[in-house]
């Protein structure tokens, strides 16, 4: 227990690891944006800077510069609550997640645990900003997410369960380590590139499949993005904000996503590992984690721009009727697997 | 009977699996995604082409010889619903065929609903319906638009009638008939 170990590095990670993350959510709405307009044959925003590429940081500014409206009907406390509640959780599962093998700032043994203990809070932050907002649209918004995301909360933790019963750890390093060491074949050990038979998407194919659809609804994306549903609810839980508050709110959706997808990664693809190239450094592992981490953005954003939203009664009976089933399926098959094969 | 029984389609595996449905969706965003086609117009960079017969500013024009074709007989002024032309006629210098010309002519553009009525109702032809939308101003009077200026956005259309040759020809002077 010292200053320069507990307090001092942790602190420098803290930073690093926030900021980048920010400024990688910024970018997100960008692509977010740019990718819509491609894949509807359209440009996009393109002018602020190279590409377009400031498009979020104008838009920053400009939410900065509006007022801030706060209406007369709200439950003021909670209503000014709601947004940082929506944004605190995304911001704190990052502290488990590993970025690299050096580059985590709470390694902790019950790392995903702490993941789904967090981010199943985004919900009051939702739930709570379409209560406080005294408006019907908003609180049916809330209540749609409070139910989606309780929902497929439990089949979010089924479908990690067969990757623990193979890692038999929940410690998101030795996640991703065993995931990087080779596979053992016939008695014969692989490397190079057969590491990549390693990662847990390929050992927990059904498990990948819940947890990305799971993972789809828990963020409020489309297909699953009925507590903002434009068309029914104007724009749901935030239909009352404007000004920062409203720019919270998005920043929280994102930054859930970033979450997500990280998360995903480190169970299922291996995290910083590709191909033993993780070898050259806690550098070079960042930039794998974050190559893999924004090609499972592109297919969230990708996603979207595909599949039309789902209807309220077929979201539950997916998740309560099919995915919870396929999930506890999923739990047996790995057991009886493992009992085959004595991993 | 007030009900209609409706054939459900049956469904495959395949088709209830929704799987393969949504790679194919996957797979026709992509393909859009990759397009290299867009149809964005880049606007201020890539010129709009507007079509043919289009409505844009009304504007005068002069003819080949560099003369203002409209007469000043204020037919415009006469038919435009908004009343957004006002025309100030005044005699022309000197021995000219043509006695009457605009001393001053002024387009409230704010008003003008660009209707084209005053280019048909003009026995001279001289006041078109340009292709310029692109006009702005910092005030109301800047937005009310002179002579000089719409003479500059018509510019010069040779074909048509020209008063001023067909009197001098007639042998028309402003002394009388030189017959």
């Amino acid at each position: 227990m010292t200053f320069w170990t507990d307090v001092f590095w942790p602190a420098i990670k803290i930073l690093i690891i926030l900021n980048a993350v920010l400024i990688l959510v910024a970018l997100l709405v960008w692509a977010e944006r740019r990718i819509s307009a491609f894949i509807q044959d359209r440009l996009g925003p393109n002018r602020v800077g190279p590409a377009g590429l400031l498009q979020s940081f104008a838009d920053l500014l400009k939410f900065i510069f509006k007022e801030d409206v706060t209406p007369g009907h709200v439950n003021k406390p909670y209503f000014v609550l709601a947004p940082a509640l929506a944004v605190m959780p995304a911001m704190i599962a990052l502290a488990v997640v590993p970025f690299a093998s050096t580059l985590i700032i709470a390694d902790v043994d019950i790392g995903i645990l702490f993941v789904f203990a967090i981010s199943s809070l985004g919900v009051y932050g939702i739930t709570i900003g379409g209560w406080a907002s005294n408006n019907k649209y908003s609180l049916l918004g809330g209540i749609r997410s409070s139910a989606q995301m309780i929902s497929y909360e439990i089949c979010l933790g089924l479908a990690v369960i067969g990757v623990f019963m193979l890692s038999r750890t929940l410690r998101l390093q030795t996640v991703v380590e065993m995931q990087g060491d080779g596979i053992w074949l016939f008695g014969n050990h692989y490397g190079g590139f057969a590491k990549i038979l390693d990662w847990n998407v390929f050992k927990q194919p059904l498990g990948f499949l819940i947890f990305m659809i799971a993972g789809f609804a828990e963020t409020n994306r489309l297909p699953f993005d009925l507590p903002e549903a434009e068309q029914e609810l104007v724009a749901g839980y935030h239909t009352e904000y404007s000004s920062m508050k409203f720019a919270l709110f998005f920043l929280g959706e994102y930054a859930a996503m970033f979450v997500m997808s990280a998360v995903a990664v480190t169970l299922f693809l291996g995290g910083w590992t590709l191909f033993g190239l993780e070898e050259l450094g806690w550098f070079v592992q960042l930039l794998i984690f974050l190559g893999k981490v924004l090609a499972l953005l592109f297919f969230f954003i990708w996603v979207r721009w595909t599949l039309p939203r789902f209807r309220y009664d077929q979201l539950m009976r997916l998740g309560w009727q099919v995915f919870l089933p396929l999930g506890l399926l999923n739990i047996v098959l790995t057991g009886v697997l493992k009992l085959i094969f004595k991993v | 009977m007030a009900y209609k029984t409706v054939e459900r389609p049956v469904l495959t595996t395949a088709e209830k699996l929704y799987l393969p449905a949504v790679m194919k969706g996957l797979g026709l965003t992509l393909k859009y995604f990759l397009k290299r086609k867009k149809f964005t117009r880049q606007y201020p960079e890539e010129p709009t082409v507007v079509p043919e017969g289009y409505r844009g500013l009304p504007s005068l024009v002069k003819d080949d010889e560099g003369r203002v074709k409209c007469v000043a007989c204020s037919m415009c002024e006469w038919v435009c619903p908004p009343e957004a032309i006002r025309v100030i006629p005044g005699e022309l210098p000197g021995d000219d065929p043509v006695e009457k010309g605009p001393k001053e002519f002024e387009l409230d553009t704010l008003r003008c609903i660009f209707c084209g009525l005053c280019e048909e109702a003009c026995p001279e032809e001289a006041i078109f319906l340009s292709e310029t939308f692109e006009y702005c101003g910092r005030s109301r009077e800047e937005m009310i638009f002179g002579k000089e200026k719409l003479l500059e956005i018509g510019g010069v259309r040779a074909e048509g009638v020209k008063k001023w040759k067909k009197e001098a020809d007639a042998g028309f002077s402003r002394k009388g008939p030189r017959r």
